[in-house]
């Protein structure tokens, strides 16, 4: 290999073709084919799916935007590093050093600048879904939510109740009674108050865009409007112990006549065993010595 | 600018690329078998349920401390076989769309459930179960010694425990009829075929972190799995 034939060059060498404009034009094009088809055939399948939660539609559209946004980076590696392989290839037995790399400010600056603005705008997106769409239903903002339903809305409170290996939900509004499965009217607020009795879990209602950590002694509010009925996968997403693969179940969201009629029917089934559970609470502290082993 | 040329002791030869492969390839089948025998090894051999007059019937025993290799403080459940013999085991079968009946004798006394609501008997015919013969739907939380609880499918008994002064405890697995114990009976309907996992809700390993290591994380001991077949 000659050395101006030599890899590392930007195109000036005598005879070199201009590797940065090839680059450049292969670039645009992969990305001005796959945006389209990132937003409009593969957008609709990115989880969370839009319309079961106001939540979940927020992040499903955080989601397309953020993937969007990254298609023509992940185009720009992609071009490069086929280009690179191809064209640069080392052809033959030898083994040749190239020329010595200089920098070039432009190319430093400008990606320096890019990337910046990439980030810096992304973060401020984000942050402003996650205060005023979210209402802290991506994680949970601890006990005091900096983010709450609209003025004049009253939700329904239910407390999320982890152990080893079972969900369990309380509505203090309903007698305090406790279910063993989870059911919530739809178009309605729903205050989550999540909690555990034992080691670390994370309550994820998958469809419902709704995540948030469950931790001993500690009350980890997140909101959630469901928009239509249906059933929704209840998981827990932080690994808890043998059967931590096994700590799910369905939800359901149901209309507000029929959820009167469902809470109704569970505190008269459970009527026998409401007396002797203990008073609502946002936190529980298990007897630590006859109950804790 | 500089030609580099591969020294001739750098040259890497055939035997040597083959013994790195040769060892690449055991080092790979060590480490699928040990995966496999862990996800797959360590499941005791399943009970079946006896048949009779039309349904199934599943005779177990719960027993404060098992008393044998390799884990003898570890308290634990047993099942029966056909034989009448008990074995070591949480794997059940059963069959499918059949009544199942339960018979359990308690022979450990009292923790008390760490979530009181578990003190509810939910999922069985009727809704209850018995003690000694006499029907209940729940009992104080602070009784409870263990539960039968399969989550998937709604179905969770609590197991009352035998006085902490028990004149006659048992002591060794499997316990006989003449020690100290409670019998609990109960029925469910089996579902469709399928493996449900099923696990005792009181926190019961004692000495362990949240009285929920050591036999509540090990299958064989407080927790299983029901086949249906």
């Amino acid at each position: 290999m000659s050395a101006a034939a030599a890899p590392g060059g930007t195109g000036a060498g005598f005879g070199e073709p201009r590797h940065g404009a090839r680059i450049a034009v292969a670039w645009a094009i992969l990305t001005v084919i796959a945006v389209p088809l990132v937003i409009w055939v593969a957008g609709p399948h990115i989880p969370p799916y839009s319309g079961h939660s106001t939540q979940s539609s927020d992040q499903h559209t955080v989601n397309v935007v953020l993937l969007t946004a990254a298609v023509p980076v992940i185009a720009l590696i992609w071009v490069y590093f086929g280009y690179a392989i191809s064209v640069f290839r080392q052809r033959g037995p030898e083994i040749v050093d190239g020329p010595p790399l200089t920098a070039d400010p432009r190319i430093q600056i400008t990606w320096l600048v890019v990337t910046s603005v990439m980030v810096l705008a992304l973060a401020v997106y984000g942050t402003i879904g996650l205060y005023n769409d979210s209402h802290g239903a991506g994680g949970g903002q601890g006990p005091n939510p900096l983010s709450t339903p609209p003025a004049g809305s009253t939700p329904l409170q239910v407390q999320v109740i982890g152990q080893q290996w079972l969900w369990t939900f309380r509505y203090p509004g309903y007698g305090g009674v406790e279910t063993a499965t989870l059911e919530i009217p739809a178009n309605r607020w729903v205050a989550f108050h999540v909690t555990s009795l034992d080691v670390d879990h994370s309550f994820w209602a998958y469809e419902l865009g709704v995540k948030a950590d469950a931790i001993p002694g500690s009350d980890n509010v997140a909101y959630v409007k469901a928009t239509n009925t249906g059933q929704f996968q209840v998981r827990c997403a932080e690994l808890c112990g043998l059967w931590h693969g096994h700590m799910n179940s369905y939800g359901r969201v149901v209309n507000a006549g029929a959820f009167s009629s469902w809470i109704a029917a569970r505190q008269q089934q459970y009527s026998a065993i409401t007396k002797t559970l203990p008073p609502y609470s946002k936190v529980y502290y298990p007897d630590p010595i006859r109950r804790a082993g | 600018m500089k030609v580099l040329e591969v020294h001739p002791e750098m040259r890497v030869p055939g035997r040597r690329i083959f013994g790195v492969g040769l060892v690449s390839v055991v080092a790979v089948a060590l480490a699928a078998a040990y995966v496999f025998g862990f996800l797959f090894g360590g499941t005791p051999a399943a009970v079946s349920a006896v048949h009779q007059n039309g349904g199934a019937h599943l005779t177990l025993q719960t027993v404060p401390s098992y008393g044998h290799a390799p884990d003898p403080d570890w308290v634990s459940y047993l099942a029966q076989d056909s034989s009448g013999h008990w074995q070591h085991t949480t794997v059940y079968r059963v069959p499918a769309h059949t009544l199942v009946t339960v018979t359990l004798y308690q022979y450990d006394s009292a923790t008390g459930l760490r979530n009181d609501f578990l003190g509810q008997v939910r999922g069985t015919q009727g809704g209850t179960a018995t003690l000694n013969g006499k029907t209940y739907s729940s009992i104080n939380p602070d009784d409870a010694s263990h539960t039968f609880t399969v989550p998937d499918l709604g179905i969770s008994v609590p197991l009352p425990g035998v006085a902490d002064d028990a004149k006659n405890p048992c002591a060794t697995a499997p316990c006989s009829l003449a020690e100290t114990h409670n019998t609990i009976t109960f029925s469910f309907m089996s579902p469709g075929k399928g493996t449900y996992r099923w696990q005792c809700f009181v926190p019961c390993a004692f000495a362990s972190y949240f009285g929920n290591g050591g036999p509540m994380q090990t299958i064989g001991w407080m927790s299983g799995e029901i086949e249906v077949v």
